[in-house]
């Protein structure tokens, strides 16, 4: 069995008012450097055998990501 | 003229939107996502809710279930589809309609009577409106704010496929204040407003939801 890691982030162009929201927030509490912040999503895939990266590209660009809104990456052997 | 309502885990207003059904003159058909059946309807609603929870993304679960497979096939042969809400949202993520619907930019989940410019009066949905008309019906969500690239937004206003627009306020930070969109043929329909929650005095802002549902009828005659 294999892991693979997926992370989607919100593509440069969209906005996300919730890393805003986090970016607010660390502003209050002191940590003037972070310039900015954009929150995404992690998948931890555990996977038979060795993974297939066309399917997994598939899954991650058709389900697990919006390509619409969101940026995708893929990290094999992970 | 029987109006199919598609039930998923965790939808909301499936029976208002049966009630509009019938209130408008239609037989309202309960439909179940995980059927690979569409009861032989002659179209078909995505009520709003939080189908699966919003896992995911709001509506990305519910549009690769069984049921939406057979609706997507039909949409592509003419059925009219209308997403409410949360159907709009699974509507952007099945790909029959463009865009997607993102978190509030303001991150508050919001919830009032909201002006609707209807910019389309002759979608299946739309042609028991004028072109130009104000309707109020009640907006409430908390992932409502619709965007596509600007290219996208573009080529939709060209080609004249925004059915609504928000007017008095934009409640979510949509793009361009769209409110509404349309597939090419006009036959799907999307929109975060709840035209289903305005269709009686007693418990909504007005009637003007009641537009939606018995222009489909006609539309169905019509076909």
């Amino acid at each position: 069995m294999s892991r693979v890691v997926v992370d989607v982030v919100l593509k440069p162009e969209i906005s996300d008012p919730q890393g805003q929201a986090v970016l607010g927030a660390l502003g209050r509490l002191g940590h003037d450097s972070i310039r900015s912040v954009r929150q995404g999503k992690h998948f931890v895939l555990e996977v038979d055998g060795t993974p297939d990266e066309a399917e997994l590209k598939q899954i991650a660009e058709t389900l697990l990501a919006n390509p619409v809104i969101e940026d995708v990456e893929l990290h094999l052997g992970a | 003229m029987r109006i199919g309502v598609i039930t998923f885990p965790g939808s909301l207003d499936d029976v208002d939107a049966a009630r509009a059904v019938r209130l408008a003159g239609g037989e309202p058909v309960a439909l179940w996502h995980a059927d690979h059946d569409l009861r032989g309807v002659d179209a078909v609603v995505l009520p709003g809710g939080f189908s699966y929870g919003d896992y995911l993304r709001a509506g990305a679960i519910a549009a690769r279930s069984p049921l939406m497979q057979d609706v997507v096939a039909a949409a592509n042969g003419g059925l009219p589809v209308l997403g409410i809400c949360n159907g709009f949202q699974v509507l952007c993520e099945a790909g029959l309609l463009p865009g997607a619907l993102t978190r509030n930019s303001h991150l508050h989940f919001r919830n009032r009577d909201q002006v609707l410019a209807v910019e389309r009066a002759d979608t299946a949905w739309t042609q028991d409106y004028e072109t130009g008309q104000r309707i109020v019906i009640p907006v409430k969500n908390g992932e409502g704010r619709y965007v596509a690239a600007d290219a996208d937004l573009d080529r939709l206003e060209g080609e004249g496929r925004v059915v609504f627009r928000y007017e008095g306020g934009n409640p979510n930070g949509s793009s361009r204040d769209i409110a509404g969109v349309t597939s090419e043929n006009g036959r799907v329909v999307g929109l975060m407003p709840h035209p289903e929650h305005a269709i009686e005095d007693l418990t909504g802002p007005s009637t003007d939801g009641l537009g939606f549902f018995t222009s489909v009828l006609k539309a169905v005659v019509n076909a």
